[in-house]
């Protein structure tokens, strides 16, 4: 069986390189790219993100980034956000008072924490769900996060036959979701790629699922 | 449940070399960075940071080609200082695998570019780097210097560090010109102060010698400690330290 192959959606957010390696070493095929159609048609599209939530929905639908996920979604085809790539996937944000639409596959609003010190920066630990795929042998590692804002609650209702969605919670000042595994639709807070080898370990086993 | 204290090598780079100096001069060769990078790594370092202090372009390029080299290999947040005057240089970092940068002197020449590089990439991606003298000029006794510490500006070191704050700074690098090279411990009045008025990271920079000096930089309120040649000369290793922190009753990775 030949690797998986892996798209990191390439618009112009941040440190690309290092989630590209790390999918790599977790052994997939890797290609940074913004072509739809590659995009389209690979076993899965890693979806990135770091900054302000409007710099990085502007870049993302400049780049007709929604669309791509959409139509993956619509298919069934494995989509993985990461940081700010998985806050845009919910209804809205709102950052220092301005508030901006997201992509809305997930309702909610991305929120401030309320914490004594931000950005939440370091490793910290997750309370993951039984059904876990993404976290399954490293429930009680730590991740690394960098991030001031979040989702607090999870607000979507999932009536069968469709799975309940495994969510996995962190705490820094508030609750937060530190990850969401719904269908073909994952996403983590933290930077799997910034997280040694759990963090290579969680992508792989994403890799797996595909 | 909580975030936990970081232990952050430090690598100054030149011309592609890992160089070590006491208080900035009589610069020494200390190996290849990205080969020292691999090796914290695996020591279980939380973060690594490299801080270019080559003063030309050329060296410069060398400088991007290093980072991309580590970030193929250590899986971990990589910081890279020195140098840094426009939002495009952060942009040129983080596409090489950096994943924060340290702004320094030109933030102090053009405090604007806090701002924008925050306004750019978020605040997250953005470490206020502090070179402090104690000074009995300054009101808060603690002054801004430039050039590794061999020229002291008008600047006030709390009021500054609140003022990059105020204007976008995600974390704060603390570095104590006094005490750094000494060996003799982190300047810990240094660390309380800003500890207190921020509401950031702070990182502790400078002084560290021994196992010992890393604890009581955490009870003065770091939320990471950055050491360099005690870990470059083979003194110590990432473990040694986490294993004393631990033993101090501080959570470590």
């Amino acid at each position: 069986m030949s690797a998986a192959s892996v798209v990191v959606l390439d618009y112009g957010s941040g440190n690309v390189h290092s989630a590209v390696k790390a999918l790599e070493r977790a052994g997939a095929e890797v290609e940074l790219t913004s072509d739809r159609r590659r995009a389209l048609e690979a076993d899965g599209l890693l979806v990135p993100g770091v900054g302000a939530f409007d710099a990085v929905m502007t870049a993302l639908n400049r780049a007709g980034g929604g669309d791509i996920i959409d139509a993956r979604l619509a298919g069934g085809r494995p989509v993985l956000g990461i940081c700010v790539g998985m806050q845009v996937l919910f209804s809205r944000g709102v950052e220092r008072g301005t508030e901006t639409e997201g992509l809305g596959e997930w309702p909610g609003t991305i929120v401030e924490l309320d914490a004594p010190v931000l950005p939440h920066m370091g490793w910290n630990t997750v309370e993951t769900d039984p059904g876990s795929v993404l976290f399954d042998g490293i429930e009680d590692e730590r991740f690394y996060f960098v991030h001031s804002y979040a989702a607090t609650a999870w607000e979507l209702d999932v009536m069968p036959p469709f799975p309940s969605p495994s969510l996995t919670w962190a705490t820094h000042g508030t609750r937060f979701l530190a990850a969401v595994e719904n269908g073909p639709l994952s996403a983590t807070q933290f930077h799997p790629e910034k997280s040694g080898e759990p963090g290579i370990r969680l992508l792989r086993n994403w890799i797996d699922s595909l | 449940m909580a975030v936990i204290t970081r232990v952050i090598p430090c690598l100054d780079v030149a011309a592609g070399r890992v160089v070590k100096g006491v208080n900035f001069v009589n610069l020494r060769d200390a190996g290849d960075p990205v080969e020292l990078a691999a090796k914290y790594y695996e020591q279980g370092a939380d973060e690594i940071t490299f801080l270019d202090v080559t003063a030309t372009v050329d060296d410069r390029a060398t400088t991007y080609d290093v980072v991309r080299a580590t970030a193929e290999q250590v899986f971990i947040p990589l910081t890279v200082g020195g140098g840094v005057r426009s939002s495009d240089d952060v942009a040129r970092l983080l596409a090489v695998g950096a994943d924060k940068v340290g702004v320094n002197s030109a933030a102090i020449q053009r405090p604007e570019l806090v701002g924008e590089i925050a306004d750019r990439f978020g605040a997250q991606v953005l470490v206020l780097s502090l070179d402090i003298k104690r000074s009995a000029a300054a009101p808060s006794g603690f002054v801004v210097t430039t050039h590794g510490g061999r020229r002291e500006t008008e600047l006030d070191a709390l009021a500054w560090a609140a003022e990059v704050i105020e204007r976008g700074a995600g974390e704060l690098l603390v570095n104590s010109i006094d005490a750094d090279g000494t060996k003799q411990g982190f300047d810990l009045e240094l660390v309380r102060l800003m500890r207190e008025l921020s509401r950031v990271p702070v990182i502790a920079s400078g002084g560290a010698g021994s196992v010992r000096d890393f604890a009581p930089a955490v009870e003065a309120g770091a939320d990471a400690v950055l050491a360099a040649s005690v870990f470059h000369n083979g003194e110590l290793t990432v473990g040694d330290v986490k294993r004393e922190l631990m033993a101090s009753g501080i959570e470590v990775r």
